[in-house]
């Protein structure tokens, strides 16, 4: 027998059936939610945040400006799970409404101001001398304001509303995360790579785009996860304050204020729910946040401006 | 020291004259002009241009703006444009006030933060620790103004208690420092948690280094060896935070001075934006921001106190 070894062919009906795998994508999910606990809560309630941001005409009973005739100001009851408030609307649905806002408002603003510091943070590292003095020097100044300060102004000179909240909260996030992230350029760009990019004859375009870049978006990335929680209380005290989105949309800033504060001695749920909302996606973002910048970044931790802003 | 402290306060400078302007600015970019909100929707154009050339804002912007940087220098911050009043007159009634709050909150901020802070670091993963770090957590998530709201709220339905109307200080010394009790702690919470956990987290790092074993190996009792060995080498962090906090808490106290109705500069401010009281808002955010400067420079001299390899 020539042949030594001859393996016979299984048949196909016992072949094993493949090993059950957890897929890649949620092994990583995993081991994030074993290694920080807290991290994940906070990973949650922004998935269901965004859920109730995305679906709100689904899963509100009524829309957040409808009165319900005969229901002024009913307590929490199975019918209104959140009660009603002095205008007879559903609480429940105003606060799944709120959520739509605060999302809203949390990622628009995150995402120019992201935009905007990246450009000016990159700008200034990569180009230096007196740019780089020059726009720093406004930087401080801008940073040097309390930021409410500055937010109550600028949307005083542009008025309320969603668009120009957006921008007022962007211009402010911007400053701030644009100094993190020039440090993080200034790093990246003494490192021999860079050097090697243009030994090799790289243009400043193709060095800013291919060499700096990728090396600090994992920064960008992070600023932007810890900015989101700060934006959403931003806007919720600034909806408060009656600078921020003007009724009858259901900001929660704005549910805790104005003609309701007065009624709330005699439905105190009209503020509690609200409150909570705000908490508790305050919470969520910080978590998710602080957790997401131990696990990419452990050199970053402390970078974020206080939270402390109200 | 003079020295570094003067050179401090020159490159400080431009900082301030680019904010000055930015205070300068912004308010006048306001749309609907307080010309307009004086005379509501009555009036004619002739006067209009009458009372703008009365309030001399006819004249172009960065004739304005030299004119108010001039007083500005000379002690002066104009007066406001609806009561007449000297701004200067009304910051100094006010900024008494605010200042008492922001103390306070201070006060309470490290009155909270550092034990706690010190206390879970010395019990790492013991149960005060973990109890300490949930509260920091919640701390910072509920917002100050969804704490005064409930604080003012919850115990007027409970026990129909509400905030007392404010005193002045000559009328009622104590019952006028005792108003601000409240509205501190509310202020100074969010502050305390992030104090604890700082001091927490500096303090763990400092306590295993070879010179704190060296100090707890030559029979030193371990309080002396935390509070004189090791805290304040874990302090510099710390002050720095607590000097950025004092932008937040200035930020912070507009919001708690109009829940609670303390009349400081909070009010003023968001008053005088509503109002388009230009020379009130740029006197309010001057003043804000040379305290913001001044509390940075009085930061880096405590550097040196804590750190005496740091001179200036």
């Amino acid at each position: 027998m020539t042949n030594s070894v001859q393996t016979l062919p299984a048949p196909a009906s016992q072949a094993l059936p493949p090993a059950w795998r957890v897929p890649a994508m949620a092994r990583v999910v995993l081991s994030f939610a074993r290694r920080k606990p807290l991290g994940a809560i906070g990973g949650v309630i922004v998935l269901g945040l965004l859920i109730m941001a995305v679906f709100a005409g689904q899963i509100a009973p009524h829309s957040y400006e409808q009165s319900v005739p005969g229901n002024r100001m009913k307590p929490p009851s199975a019918k209104f799970w959140m009660g009603t408030d002095n205008l007879s609307r559903d609480v429940w649905s105003r606060v799944v409404y709120g959520a739509r806002i605060s999302i809203t408002v949390g990622f628009a603003t995150v995402a120019l101001a992201t935009v905007v510091a990246t450009a000016v943070g990159v700008s200034s590292a990569y180009l230096g001398g007196a740019y780089d003095i020059a726009v720093q020097r406004v930087v401080d100044a801008w940073i040097s304001f309390p930021a409410l300060v500055v937010i109550l102004s600028l949307m005083a000179a542009l008025g309320p509303g969603l668009p120009n909240l957006i921008l007022a909260l962007s211009i402010l996030g911007a400053a701030g995360a644009s100094r993190v992230i020039r440090g993080a350029t200034l790093s990246v760009i003494s490192s021999p790579y860079v050097e090697g990019g243009r030994a090799i004859g790289a243009g400043h375009l193709r060095i800013v785009l291919l060499y700096v870049l990728p090396n600090v978006l994992g920064t960008i990335f992070i600023l932007a996860t810890i900015g989101l929680g700060q934006v959403i209380l931003a806007e919720s005290a600034l909806s408060f304050l009656g600078f921020g989105i003007p009724p009858p949309f259901p900001s929660w800033g704005a549910m805790l204020s104005g003609s309701g504060r007065s009624f709330m001695y005699h439905a105190p749920w009209m503020a509690l729910f609200p409150g909570a909302a705000i908490s508790l996606a305050v919470f969520g973002f910080n978590m998710l946040g602080d957790a997401l910048r131990d696990v990419l970044d452990p050199r970053l931790r402390g970078a974020g401006r206080p939270t402390a802003m109200m | 020291m003079r020295i570094y402290i003067f050179r401090r306060l020159l490159v400080a400078m431009p900082s301030l004259l680019i904010a000055s302007l930015i205070v300068f600015t912004l308010p006048r970019l306001i749309p609907g002009d307080v010309v307009q909100l004086m005379l509501e929707e009555k009036a004619y154009g002739k006067d209009l241009e009458d009372l703008r050339a009365k309030l001399g804002l006819n004249r172009p912007i960065h004739v304005q703006y030299f004119d108010w940087l001039g007083s500005v220098v000379r002690g002066q911050l104009g007066e406001s444009l609806w009561t007449r009043q000297p701004v200067l007159t009304e910051l100094t009634r006010r900024l008494p006030v605010t200042i008492t709050l922001g103390i306070f909150a201070t006060f309470v901020a490290i009155a909270i933060g550092m034990p706690i802070g010190v206390l879970a670091a010395t019990r790492q993963d013991g149960a005060l620790d973990f109890f300490a770090r949930s509260a920091a957590i919640l701390g910072l998530s509920i917002p100050g103004f969804v704490l005064a709201i409930l604080v003012t709220l919850l115990p007027a339905i409970w026990w129909g208690w509400t905030p007392p109307r404010f005193v002045a200080f000559a009328k009622d010394p104590a019952g006028h420092l005792a108003q601000f009790v409240l509205p501190a702690i509310i202020l100074g919470v969010a502050s305390a948690a992030g104090i604890m956990r700082l001091t927490r987290g500096m303090l763990l790092e400092v306590l295993r280094q070879d010179y704190v074993r060296t100090a707890a190996a030559k029979g030193l009792r371990g309080r002396v060896v935390v509070l004189k060995h090791a805290l304040k080498n874990a302090l510099i962090p710390v002050v720095t935070v607590l000097g950025l906090q004092v932008a937040g808490i200035a930020g912070g106290a507009v919001i708690i001075e109009w829940i609670f109705g303390i009349p400081g500069m909070g009010q003023f401010l968001v008053d005088a934006i509503v109002q388009r009281d230009y020379p009130v808002i740029q006197g309010i955010n001057l003043v804000i921001v040379t305290i913001i400067v001044l509390t940075n420079l009085s930061v880096d001299l405590l550097y040196a106190v804590l750190d005496p390899r740091i001179r200036y």
